[in-house]
């Protein structure tokens, strides 16, 4: 080979690869909208078909996908780790096991409640991660799962959570005596939230704000010189990441129908980083896929072998790794892209 | 004056294991700048193996040395078998890679060897070091141990061309290969160092706090604390960062009087968190510059 062709062969190689253009033709839309329209029709009418445990368990996988919404939010799309969220998912929930069963609050009253307190805590917490990266924001907030079931089993405070005991809840019913059972209304009643918060992180998402939490992701200083207030956007998005956490908290303290310190330890934390990697970092819909993964796959593993569950688990989330290294929304992206072409042939 | 002397001490002894710790985890580090969240569980596994190999009735120092190596095999495998084929995957599947190492290790060992706490024997003996009752020869030991550990480390890394190589590999992946270092390979060498470390820990430990599958979990934390206190770019930072974090933990459990033995670990944890914001790079570690 002569000089000039290995020349030239680096020239090529170093030259910008072409970035190969998602097909965003009217093609993808018409789908992405058939599939959401399906997927929601789907969702309306399972609790009617499937058995009271099952709703239950889907109840849960929603109630997780929120959450992961929420860690998306703030490691997905703003770059900024966290192993801290089961704290957020423990104050959401003890927001309201207390209103609920020391003030005989209602339960959709709690709701917002701990949308506040969580999103207030988040920015607390967001205000000291600003000077800290990476690895160093992972052992802080780390630090912060760590602590947070000591600190609600501490005994100056039982008057309010019960310690070690925790508090015990009714499951509401459902409100003008509707036909449904406790579970069914928990469903619906997590569903419409869910809709509601993913309608929220979508347009956080593809609005000024999102573009600029994109922007100090990929790089913190040419975003400042952007004009981008990083702080300011930083601080922000913890505490939203905090309130869908939150939320999703108090669903599952309700559902559950039982809060506990040991509920919200640390393997909280990474079974949500868990479902975000296996959903899609930095796609929104894949929280569902994430939370059905933490939900239903250790109970699988279980049933395949019960000595051997965590082994399972463990090859059951090696194997999606590596047929999915960026998750569901790699999956996505790719049915995407066969439709777009099929179209395209048409 | 003597429980200060005494709670020193044996601060200074756990302190001992988490530098190990530490320093295993900052060998991945260097590698692949991840922290490695199933180090303890490979360190465990290591122990068990060495438990295994003494039930068998090989001599303590003969399944020691036996252990370390089979930890060293075993840790290159992994990088190899598990690991290289993800190199290019995305950050967070890279944890979670560890997190499923973490749950197969944990379960494998119970399932193996179950879940019920065993002794482990020490070399050392428990005997008062030099009869002053302050610490045990073992806990005398652990730090012996760790500190010709260190040393053959830092003689490693400062004199040998291998050791040279990595360091290299570490600083600069690109222009290491470009002068001839195979780095793929040095990266399985740091993970075959890390896993061995973590065996000596393992097995330094296992007397202390009983062998059973969830005996490193605690001391991983530590070791994470030391290692991120020491700064993540320095093994020696990492090294007395753990001896630190052994310090502190023991005098706030004996100190601070609302801590007790509960609130040892958030205590310990809070005091690096603190030290971080104000030095968010580590005690010992480079502030990275980067160029936009």
């Amino acid at each position: 080979m002569s000089l000039e062709q290995r020349i030239a062969i680096g020239m090529a190689d170093s030259a910008p690869r072409m970035v190969k253009a998602a097909p965003r033709l009217s093609g993808s839309l018409v789908f992405t909208t058939l599939v959401f329209l399906a997927l929601l029709a789907a969702a309306l009418a399972l609790p009617f078909l499937v058995k009271g445990f099952m709703v239950f368990q889907l109840t849960m996988v929603m109630i997780y996908a929120i959450a992961i919404m929420g860690l998306n939010l703030l490691t997905g799309f703003n770059g900024q780790f966290s192993l801290g969220h089961s704290a957020f998912f423990a104050v959401g929930a003890y927001t309201t096991a207390i209103l609920m069963d020391r003030y005989d609050a209602g339960f959709l009253i709690t709701l917002p409640a701990a949308a506040i307190i969580a999103f207030a805590l988040g920015v607390l917490i967001g205000l000291p991660a600003l000077r800290l990266e990476n690895i160093y924001l992972a052992l802080a907030t780390f630090s912060l799962a760590a602590v947070t079931p000591q600190l609600l089993k501490l005994t100056p405070m039982e008057g309010l959570t019960g310690g070690v005991q925790g508090i015990a809840l009714v499951k509401p019913d459902a409100p003008f005596s509707l036909p449904l059972s406790q579970d069914q209304w928990l469903y619906l009643v997590t569903l419409a939230t869910g809709l509601i918060l993913y309608a929220l992180a979508v347009n956080i998402v593809r609005s000024r704000t999102g573009r600029a939490l994109m922007a100090i992701r990929e790089n913190p200083i040419a975003a400042r010189a952007m004009g981008i207030d990083i702080a300011a956007y930083k601080t922000l998005i913890f505490g939203v990441s905090a309130m869908f956490t939150g939320v999703a908290g108090a669903l599952s303290a309700v559902t559950v129908s039982f809060v506990a310190p040991d509920s919200f330890t640390l393997s909280l934390s990474v079974a949500l980083l868990v479902g975000l990697v296996v959903g899609g970092v930095a796609w929104l819909p894949g929280a569902l896929v994430g939370g059905a993964f933490i939900l239903f796959v250790p109970n699988l593993a279980d049933r395949v072998s019960q000595g051997l569950s965590g082994a399972v688990y463990g090859v059951i989330l090696l194997l999606a790794i590596y047929l999915m290294p960026s998750g569901a929304s790699g999956i996505w992206r790719v049915a995407e892209d066969i439709i777009g072409r099929w179209r395209k042939q048409e | 004056m003597e429980l200060l002397t005494q709670q020193l001490l044996s601060g200074i002894a756990s302190g001992a294991i988490y530098a190990l710790m530490a320093l295993a985890v900052v060998m991945i580090y260097q590698t692949i700048r991840h922290l490695n969240f199933a180090q303890g569980e490979m360190a465990m596994f290591s122990t068990f193996v060495a438990w295994q190999l003494m039930a068998w009735g090989m001599p303590y120092w003969a399944a020691f040395l036996a252990t370390v190596a089979l930890s060293f095999i075993g840790g290159v495998v992994v990088e190899r078998v598990v690991f290289r084929p993800l190199r290019n995957a995305p950050e967070l599947a890279h944890i979670a890679v560890f997190i499923a190492l973490f749950a197969i290790f944990s379960s494998l060992a119970g399932f193996i060897w179950d879940f019920t706490i065993r002794p482990f024997p020490t070399p050392f003996g428990r005997a008062p070091f030099l009869g002053s009752g302050l610490i045990s020869v073992h806990q005398a030991g652990m730090i012996g141990v760790t500190l010709a550990l260190v040393v053959l480390l830092y003689g490693f890394f400062r004199y040998t061309r291998l050791g040279l190589a990595m360091r290299a590999a570490a600083e600069n992946p690109a222009s290491a290969r470009l002068v001839g270092i195979r780095v793929g390979w040095i990266t399985a060498l740091g993970w075959g160092m890390a896993a061995a470390i973590g065996a000596v820990a393992g097995m330094l430990i296992a007397p202390v706090v009983f062998l059973e599958p969830h005996m490193m979990l605690a001391i991983l934390l530590y070791g994470f604390a030391g290692a991120v206190l020491g700064g993540l770019t320095s093994p020696g930072g990492a090294v007395l960062g753990g001896f630190a974090v052994g310090v502190v933990e023991s005098l706030a459990g004996t100190y601070i009087p609302v801590v007790g033995s509960e609130l040892k670990l958030p205590i310990a944890l809070l005091l690096i968190v603190l030290v971080l914001v104000v030095k968010p790079s580590g005690l010992f570690g480079r502030v990275v510059v980067r160029r936009v």
